[in-house]
């Protein structure tokens, strides 16, 4: 009989495993040293503030495991928060690495509380499959989300900071992707039937009251010039690539009134909405009812 | 009556039957329904380790559990589609897992009670599947047998990670360690129900050994089983819920416990602990999509229209 084991595993094979190799390689050769005049400080906020945004968002995206309209859809949505997931391996890594604190992606991504966490208010609210939104906004985030985090990643590729750098070159074809593939649902729910037309008008409405946060420069990102991106650089260039999805997919860009930031602060100073807790408690739990434990 | 002549001739040969070629009915069903409750087995076993991927104690390993889940999901779509080869409708197969009337793996039906059984499920029930699922990688009909081989590739993957995950724990603090006993407590006679009731109660043994789609008896696989998971557990420093486990030179394989088959059959039946909460899920997502599932029609076909 065949040895069910030894038939299959090829010893010292080791790309299948999660981040086996690709986590490390992506950034080999990489000068990891803190650029000349940057605040270690400033260098670190930024990196929890692109590696938040990541981190958050597959957190959100991953809860349609199982649960997505058909099974391409399920393998799509694990694939993109996949992507987010080792986006933000790799920038709270960074973080972890400039503050030179012994701290490492874990203890950022489990041990901090709502308050030190970077994102944007975006991608931590509910948008589906929870009560809070359905299939179609969680693709309206996506778009959203995706064709922001596209353009800023096309200009951090020029980052003094060589690791942002790296990071950023490999994201952007990750993020192109996940721009063309929430594109492609805003045209079938928009062109499919009424009631599908009227969940993707509903959904964009929904998320858009999100979006001035994209694109309002924060003083670490002033501060780190060359090595940040000044978001608010982008907002002529994705809202041209937003409106054209959205009148391909004949639909009007919403007008909703933002969401207010609280005494002009918001998710990039830790003022988040209430969804971040609860979002933060499954995340933390485990690893924080556990101290001493090795996973 | 010659063409099922030629038919058993040809399996009996190991040559590969492909969709074109004349099949007898009752291989084609038996293979339909053996093909669709494996794909089944592969969407219903995304829930009970998806159940902790939001919760998952590192970023490492949230990666590897959400890779592992979603590999179940691609090896349901290969299976489906080696069913459609047979004429089978993906969208009727989806209905009968959704409306109750196919079944799927029985291990399905227990709960994930801590973050160990996620290593566990990974050791023990990939561990189980991959010793059910390699013979299969030669069964006769060709589609499924290829479909087989990629399945059974990952399979080995997750089963590494799962084991590797327990080692680590191990090595951990003694409440980690106390997670894995218990995890292994729990899982370990229901893997080894995994492989089906015993040869004498098999029904479709026979029938299936002779056209070739099943190659060992149950009870066979069942045994390799135990004697390829007991050392393993050893190095692991875990016990297996078994006083009757033991080494029998005689017969030069482990002897082992009775398996109380009026669990599995309480459970196969419909009444395990989750039975229920696993079809219903099942269910709330098939019809939550409903609506997205049109769209997407909706929109192909006016597609299609302005095309013409
Ligand atoms: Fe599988
Ligand atoms: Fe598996």
């Amino acid at each position: 009989m065949d040895n069910a084991y030894e038939a299959l595993a090829d010893e010292g094979e080791e790309k299948h495993w999660a981040f086996g190799t690709g986590f490390t390689a992506a950034l080999t050769g990489v000068d990891r040293a803190l650029p000349a005049g940057v605040e270690r400080a400033d260098l670190v906020v930024y990196c929890l503030m692109l590696g938040d945004d990541a981190l958050i968002h597959a957190q959100r995206l991953a809860e349609w495991c199982s649960r997505a309209p058909e099974l391409e859809e399920d393998v799509a949505l694990a694939n993109i928060a996949l992507d987010l997931l080792g986006q933000a391996r790799l920038l709270l890594s960074r973080a972890a690495e400039v503050e030179d604190a012994g701290r490492d992606e874990d203890a950022l991504a489990y041990l901090r509380d709502e308050r030190e966490f970077r994102n944007v208010r975006l991608v931590e609210i509910d948008c589906g499959p929870g009560p809070g939104g359905d299939f179609a906004t969680t693709i309206a985030r996506l778009l959203v989300f995706s064709s922001w985090r596209l353009a800023v990643f096309q200009r951090l590729t020029a980052s003094a900071d060589p690791v942002l750098a790296a990071v950023a070159a490999k994201g952007i074809k990750e993020l192109a992707y996940h721009r063309d593939h929430a594109a492609q649902w805003v045209l079938r729910l928009a062109g499919g039937t009424d009631y599908s037309r009227e969940r993707m008008i509903a959904g964009l409405t929904q998320v858009w009251a999100y979006t001035d946060e994209l694109f309002t420069t924060h003083p670490v990102e002033t501060a780190l010039g060359g090595v940040a991106v000044d978001p608010a650089d982008v907002r002529a260039e994705v809202a041209e690539v937003l409106d054209t999805v959205l009148s391909a997919a004949e639909l009007d860009r919403p007008e909703v009134t933002q969401v207010a930031a609280l005494a002009g602060r918001a998710g990039r100073d830790g003022v988040h909405t209430q969804a971040l807790g609860h979002l933060l408690a499954e995340l933390q739990h485990v690893a924080r009812s556990m101290p001493g434990a090795v996973w | 009556m010659d063409l099922e002549r030629e038919f058993e001739r040809v399996v009996a040969a190991e040559h590969r039957v492909e969709p074109r070629d004349w099949m007898p009915d009752g291989y084609r069903k038996t293979l339909v329904r053996q093909i669709a409750q494996h794909a089944h087995s592969e969407i219903i076993g995304m829930q009970p380790e998806g159940n902790w991927i939001g919760r998952a104690p590192s970023l490492r390993r949230k990666a590897i559990l959400l890779a592992k889940v979603q590999d179940e999901a691609g090896h349901g779509l290969y299976l489906y589609a080696a069913a459609e080869t047979l004429g089978a409708d993906r969208a009727e197969l989806t209905r009968n897992l959704v409306e109750g009337r196919q079944k799927y793996s029985s291990i399905f039906n227990y709960p994930t009670l801590t973050f160990a059984d996620v290593g566990v499920i990974g050791w023990l029930v990939d561990g189980a599947a991959i010793c059910n699922q390699v013979p299969l990688c030669r069964t006769s009909y060709g589609p499924y047998a290829r479909a087989m081989i990629r399945v059974c590739k990952e399979e080995s993957f997750h089963q590494r990670q799962g084991y590797e995950l327990l080692m680590t724990m191990m090595r951990g603090t003694p409440a980690q360690r106390e997670m894995v006993q218990d995890a292994v407590d729990r899982w370990w006679w229901p893997s080894l129900m995994m492989f089906g009731p015993p040869d004498a109660e098999s029904a479709n043994t026979e029938q299936s050994m002779r056209w070739r789609i099943k190659r060992h008896t149950n009870d066979e696989l069942r045994q390799r089983f135990v004697d390829m998971t007991v050392p393993q557990a050893e190095r692991l420093g875990v016990t297996l819920p078994d006083p009757a486990l033991a080494w029998n030179a005689e017969r030069g394989h482990h002897d082992f416990g009775e398996i109380d088959w009026a669990e599995f059959w309480r459970v196969v039946k419909g009444d395990g602990p989750c039975n229920a909460e696993r079809v219903a899920h099942r269910r709330q997502a098939h019809e939550d999509g409903a609506w997205v599932r049109e769209a997407a029609a909706a929109y192909a076909a006016k597609k299609r229209e302005r095309a013409v």
